[in-house]
């Protein structure tokens, strides 16, 4: 099983996928409180209705944190929040050296499973 | 209901760090066998079985039928490397419900062996996964990001971190079983390699295989027994997950599960003389010290420096084993050595060199799953009786 095999079997966050391939990253956001959640699921996890919607995100947000790894190959593993609340875990891009409150923005990357990855850039 | 009538009356440590001729199976009930022995007891007096996830097999019914168990109390409750802990809790409980009188718990475990390659999580069902490890993240890189936002957030040093594995190692030194004997320098932590930015590969515990047990027992079972009591004088546990989105990893589940088992024991964290804290990564020692009360938020960096955790030198001695940093982590979860060595020390069985003088009240805690993620925390409060 693969990252795409796990994607496609969380019925309720497929939608995020779809809309990733398509380079726009969604967020859910709850009619009844108005907040908005990460990782996307049917019920709001904060009141726990079933009112929730997808909503596209700006694609900005600041570092909250990362760690640079060099094996098996580079990687800036991350955690990005969101302008509009939420902090996701993500990978940073690009030349610029990380730091926390870094303003980025998402681009996506193609994995090597065929999933759309959000991913972020300093802006 | 109380716990205060429940005991840790046997415990074993695995002397393997490589099991190459061992299989889980194997170790797991080497272990029972070992702490059964020392409480005096046999197979046949056990009544109840805990376990987690390194049990091969469907929860506690494979070893159960390994080691020929006739139980009327179990559980396989799984948080990860605190599981141990969380059992030595639950346990306490059934044993004051009247549920068993003679509660065994096991870990066991050869990744080293195995040739297990790399810390990545394996993908699950779990909703939470394609949001996550499709990332890459290792324990090391997600400890890291702990680590980095501690750092902003507190001011704290790799320097102050490494004082976390100094004091580690200068208890592994006397450990024979220990991975790592070589007592380090602060120097030498922050000028080892960076596996993790800002983690160094002396931030990093060891990786073994070996494993443990503890036996629990009632208060009628422990009176007929010859060994120091150690009662079970507190326990906590808690989840911490990411709520959401809303991610904070300046503490950790421990603030809850401290909590509860402080409250349980009715004594404070001045009172406990010797600590066993789950130490993954400096890191996790740094933010369990804070969260459970031992220090400020934010405070940790001061608190461990200078060798305060050093037995016979610092305010609060810590893993006088040598700890998951220095000598065991067996099958990649640290929790049972943990309960063990608290217990060594409450019997005044550590090694001479650093046991703690007059160790009547010690301290256990675990942090199983990911600080940077969802993990479980379980904290045990134990006195010698």
């Amino acid at each position: 099983m693969n990252h795409r095999d796990v994607a496609e079997l969380n019925l309720d966050s497929a939608a995020y996928w779809e809309a990733a391939a398509e380079g726009r990253l969604m967020l859910k956001r709850c009619s009844e409180c108005g907040r908005a959640h990460h990782y996307p699921r049917r019920l709001c996890p904060f009141c726990h209705s079933d009112r929730t919607e997808w909503v596209e995100a700006s694609g900005r947000g600041t570092v909250y944190s990362f760690s640079i790894t060099l094996k098996p190959e580079r990687r800036v593993l991350a955690y990005v929040t969101l302008a509009e609340g939420p902090t996701m875990m993500t990978n940073l891009t690009g030349d610029t050296p990380p730091a926390i409150g870094q303003d980025v923005a998402v681009e996506f990357t193609q994995t090597a499973e065929g999933l759309s990855l959000p991913v972020f850039r300093a802006v | 209901m109380s716990l205060k009538n429940t005991y840790v009356a046997g415990i074993f440590e695995h002397p393997t760090r490589k099991a190459v001729d061992l299989s889980v199976a194997e170790i797991h009930a080497d272990c029972a066998r070992g702490a059964l022995a020392d409480a005096g007891l046999s197979f046949e007096d056990v009544d109840g079985y805990f376990c987690a996830g390194d049990a091969p097999g469907l929860g506690p019914m494979s070893l159960a039928e390994y080691m020929n168990l006739d139980l009327r109390h179990m559980n396989s409750t799984d948080v990860g490397g605190s599981s141990y802990i969380l059992d030595v809790g639950h346990a306490a409980q059934a044993i004051a419900q009247g549920k068993c009188s003679v509660a065994l718990v096991t870990l066991g475990g050869r990744p080293r062996a195995a040739g297990a390659k790399s810390a990545a999580m394996r993908p699950s069902e779990a909703p939470d996964v394609p949001f996550e490890s499709a990332y890459g993240p290792m324990i090391t890189s997600m400890y890291g990001m702990v680590a980095q936002r501690h750092m902003y957030e507190f001011g704290t040093t790799s320097e102050q971190l490494a004082w976390i594995k100094v004091a580690a190692s200068h208890h592994a030194q006397h450990n024979p079983h220990a991975m790592l004997r070589d007592v380090v320098t602060v120097e030498d932590v922050v000028s080892s390699p960076l596996v993790a930015d800002p983690l160094h590969r002396l931030d990093c515990c060891v990786v073994s295989d070996g494993g443990g047990a503890v036996v629990l027992v009632s208060e009628d079972v422990a009176r007929s027994l010859d060994r120091p009591k150690v009662r079970v004088r507190g326990a906590g546990e808690a989840l911490k997950h990411a709520s959401g989105g809303q991610v904070d990893l300046t503490y950790s589940g421990g603030v809850k599960s401290g909590r509860a088992a402080f409250d349980e024991a009715g004594v404070t964290p001045a009172d406990i003389k010797y600590a066993s804290i789950y130490d993954s990564f400096t890191i996790t020692v740094l933010v369990t010290l804070e969260d459970l009360g031992f220090c400020e938020k934010g405070k940790g960096g001061a608190f461990v420096a200078d060798g305060n955790l050093i037995s016979g030198q610092g305010r609060l001695p810590f893993n006088t084993d040598g700890g998951g940093l220095c000598s065991n982590h067996p099958a990649n979860r640290g929790g049972m050595t943990k309960i063990l060595e608290a217990v060594r020390q409450l019997r005044g069985e550590a090694h001479p060199a650093v046991q703690v003088p007059n160790c009547d009240l010690a301290l256990a805690h675990g942090t199983g799953g990911s600080l940077a993620t969802r993990h479980g925390s379980a904290t045990v409060i134990l006195e010698r009786v």
